[in-house]
């Protein structure tokens, strides 16, 4: 890769490395590197979820509390798809579509979760609710 | 029977040249699995870097342009879903490599370019995602992961761009 003379063994091929980066390269870099950070640290917030909301082509059909035992029955454009709710976890459990990835995705249980069933128009995504100082005792 | 004769440049041939090579690399790439359909080294992006500093930029966006529609012929996938994707972000990278190139030189080396580029790639191709494919959800999930790929191969690309520039 980098076969410049004076760069033969790993240490000082890492030097040569880091001498390639000008100014401005560390300062991208950087910045860059803190922009990945950032959404590390806003989409996958390990939240858990308390929602589900049910999507029926491009609106909303309706949005349930995960905190109960339940079947729901929604006619896509293909059929009747089954969801199932249990205890702070949704999932696809019947699907008139063919290739059945939705089915197969299993449980959701983490907010911003999402299963999606393209032929049928139905998608599900677990929402969570932000209480940052729920934890919070004195 | 007629024959026509296409007139052709020096600038021309150059321009073959150097989409054939960055053909034969987003080939090669093909072959290579992926854990996750998106994360990819983005190798073809070093011609298009290599060529912008070499031949300016006409020249890097007729290869990088020409790049995707060949590769996705010779896969079959021209006008499916990851035929579009490639040329979204393909054209988002060469805007951004437009505006980049213009940064001062003293300061900034290929390896900043080939991390805007990277990052650009893979925003193109989220946009096309979220307003076609997939509209609602789901993606936001994955951002992360393709935003540390991007970064990653775009250091690398850079690097080995700069050698190439420099030997």
């Amino acid at each position: 890769m980098l076969n410049l003379p004076r760069c033969n063994n790993l240490i000082s091929q890492l030097k040569c490395l880091t001498q390639e980066l000008l100014a401005g390269d560390w300062l991208v870099l950087i910045v860059s590197t803190l922009c990945v950070i950032y959404l590390f640290q806003t989409l996958w917030t390990n939240e858990h979820a308390t929602k589900v909301q049910i999507r029926l082509g491009d609106q909303v059909y309706a949005t349930y509390s995960l905190n109960q035992q339940r079947e729901i029955y929604v006619h896509g454009k293909l059929g009747d798809a089954t969801i199932s709710i249990a205890q702070g976890k949704a999932r696809f459990a019947k699907s008139p579509c063919h290739t059945q990835y939705c089915v197969h995705q299993g449980w959701l249980t983490h907010a911003g979760q999402a299963a999606i069933c393209l032929p049928n128009q139905i998608s599900l995504e677990l929402l969570g609710e932000k209480k940052p100082y729920d934890t919070l005792n004195y | 029977m007629k024959i026509t004769q296409i007139q052709t440049t020096e600038e021309d041939h150059r321009i073959a040249k150097l989409a054939a090579i960055a053909i034969v690399l987003h080939m090669v790439e093909a072959v290579i699995p992926s854990p996750l359909p998106g994360v990819k080294p983005g190798i073809a992006n070093i011609v298009t870097l290599y060529v912008l500093y070499q031949y300016g930029f006409a020249t890097a966006a007729w290869v990088s342009i020409l790049r995707v529609f060949a590769s996705s012929l010779l896969l079959g996938q021209f006008l499916s879903p990851t035929f579009v994707l490639s040329l979204s972000g393909a054209l988002l990278s060469l805007c951004v490599l437009w505006l980049a190139m213009h940064l001062p030189k003293r300061w900034f080396s290929p390896i900043s370019l080939s991390i805007f580029a990277a990052f650009a790639h893979i925003a193109g191709q989220l946009i096309v995602v979220h307003l076609w494919l997939i509209p609602n959800a789901g993606v936001s999930y994955l951002i992360p992961i393709f935003a540390v790929a991007a970064l990653f191969f775009g250091l690398i690309n850079g690097l080995i761009t700069q050698s190439l520039i420099e030997s």
